[in-house]
């Protein structure tokens, strides 16, 4: 079990799918403006992340048998839209407080390239079932952890600092986001 | 005809809107994902322009062409398909033809498909407009795209390895920057980068809270 207890710490904290991997960067920037829309994103993210790695790992062993590797990204997207379709349905049937908790943003999460990039980093990877359920989770509370701190850092700094024009916003939001991903690089090598 | 008068037509002010004045990663920042993954080197950020400049415009006609039969529920997974479909081939056509910058490039190719640029320009010009209009659309918004990434790379490659495109640049005491080819580097060349060019163009964000 050691290896999957690995996975998962370093899917959080040295290969942090935000500021390591480079991904969901839309979302993040657009949407780190508030804690409270930050912290929203976040969860869904995880759990979308979640459940969407875990449904594509057979559809994939699938597609292997068949022969049909080539047509993954194709195939996976659908998975990806059908999913976050079905639990927005779901959510809005069954947990009510929770799809309101959600509202806008489970169907943003369709395009964020942090969910389809799971799907296709435990492919390169090659990890198995188990690794892989770890990984997208990891990944997603890593996400969740990224827009937190940098939604916290934004508001903060939107209220107090004296930010040049030409930066206010969008620019000192990426040299924020520079500054933690130097921090996360001091993570390498914890989880080996 | 006029020379100055091109400025005013439909075409020219379409390649301006794509190149510099709504620029899909400065000023609406979109796609941001492999702006900053792919551009540690100049050659990557080559291809990753050429790849997504093919992807854009022929998801762009084809949303043009079928514009009015798509009906308007389906329309998102619609245009996923037409757009992972060229993505495909464009994977495909890397491996077979470049397959070190496949290599280099890695997952981030399938990334095309979910780089809000493309789908931006499906959902915002190519399904109301015709397709010659969507042709030029399309390759203005790639060519605003891949000037971007070969600015930051050229930045980055020439800091973190004292190269460009490989040609050795910088004398041979130069201290390679390795913050340059890591992930931080990215966000600080792109950060630095937009605060230039709203100072030159004097356009500044307007305050969102």
């Amino acid at each position: 079990m050691g290896s999957v207890f690995e996975v998962f710490v370093s899917s959080i904290l040295d290969n942090n799918i935000a500021l390591a991997m480079i991904l969901g960067m839309c979302p993040l920037i657009a949407i780190s403006t508030s804690t409270k829309n930050a912290r929203g994103m976040g969860y869904a993210v995880v759990f979308v992340v979640t459940i969407t790695g875990i449904i594509n790992y057979p559809i994939y062993l699938l597609l292997q048998q068949t022969g049909t590797e080539q047509l993954n990204l194709l195939v996976f997207i659908i998975t990806i839209a059908a999913t976050v379709q079905f639990l927005e349905m779901f959510l809005e049937k069954f947990f009510p407080t929770l799809h309101n908790a959600f509202g806008i943003f489970l169907p943003l999460i369709t395009v964020n390239c942090a969910v389809l990039g799971v799907s296709l980093f435990f492919v390169t990877n090659q990890y198995n079932f188990v690794e892989t359920a770890a990984f997208s989770f990891g990944s997603g509370v890593g996400w969740l952890i990224a827009i937190v701190l940098l939604s916290g850092l934004r508001e903060k700094m939107d209220k107090k600092s004296d930010v040049p024009k030409g930066l206010a916003g969008k620019g000192i939001a990426f040299i924020t986001l520079g500054i933690l991903a130097l921090a996360f690089v001091g993570f390498t090598g914890v989880a080996s | 005809m006029n020379p100055r008068r091109i400025m005013y037509t439909k075409w020219f002010n379409i390649s301006r809107d794509g190149v510099s004045r709504s620029n899909p990663i400065l000023i609406a920042a979109l796609g941001l994902c492999s702006a900053l993954a792919v551009t540690n080197r100049v050659d990557n950020a080559i291809a990753m322009g050429m790849a997504v400049t093919f992807v854009i415009i022929m998801s762009s006609l084809i949303t043009s062409l079928i514009r009015n039969i798509i009906p308007q529920r389906v329309r998102m997974v619609t245009y996923m398909v037409i757009i992972s479909s060229f993505v495909i081939a464009v994977d495909a056509f890397l491996e077979a033809f470049v397959p070190s910058i496949h290599g280099a490039l890695g997952p981030y190719v399938g990334l095309i498909i979910t780089n809000c640029i493309v789908m931006g320009r499906s959902e915002a010009f190519a399904a109301k407009n015709p397709m010659r209009f969507t042709f030029f659309d399309g390759l203005s918004n790639g060519l605003g795209y891949t000037w971007v990434l070969v600015v930051i790379a050229a930045v980055r490659e020439l800091l973190a390895f004292g190269t460009i495109l490989d040609y050795q640049i910088m004398p041979s005491g130069f201290e390679n920057w390795v913050v340059m080819a890591i992930a931080p580097g990215g966000f600080f060349v792109l950060g630095l980068l937009i605060w230039v060019l709203r100072d030159l163009t004097n356009s500044y964000e307007e305050e969102t809270v």
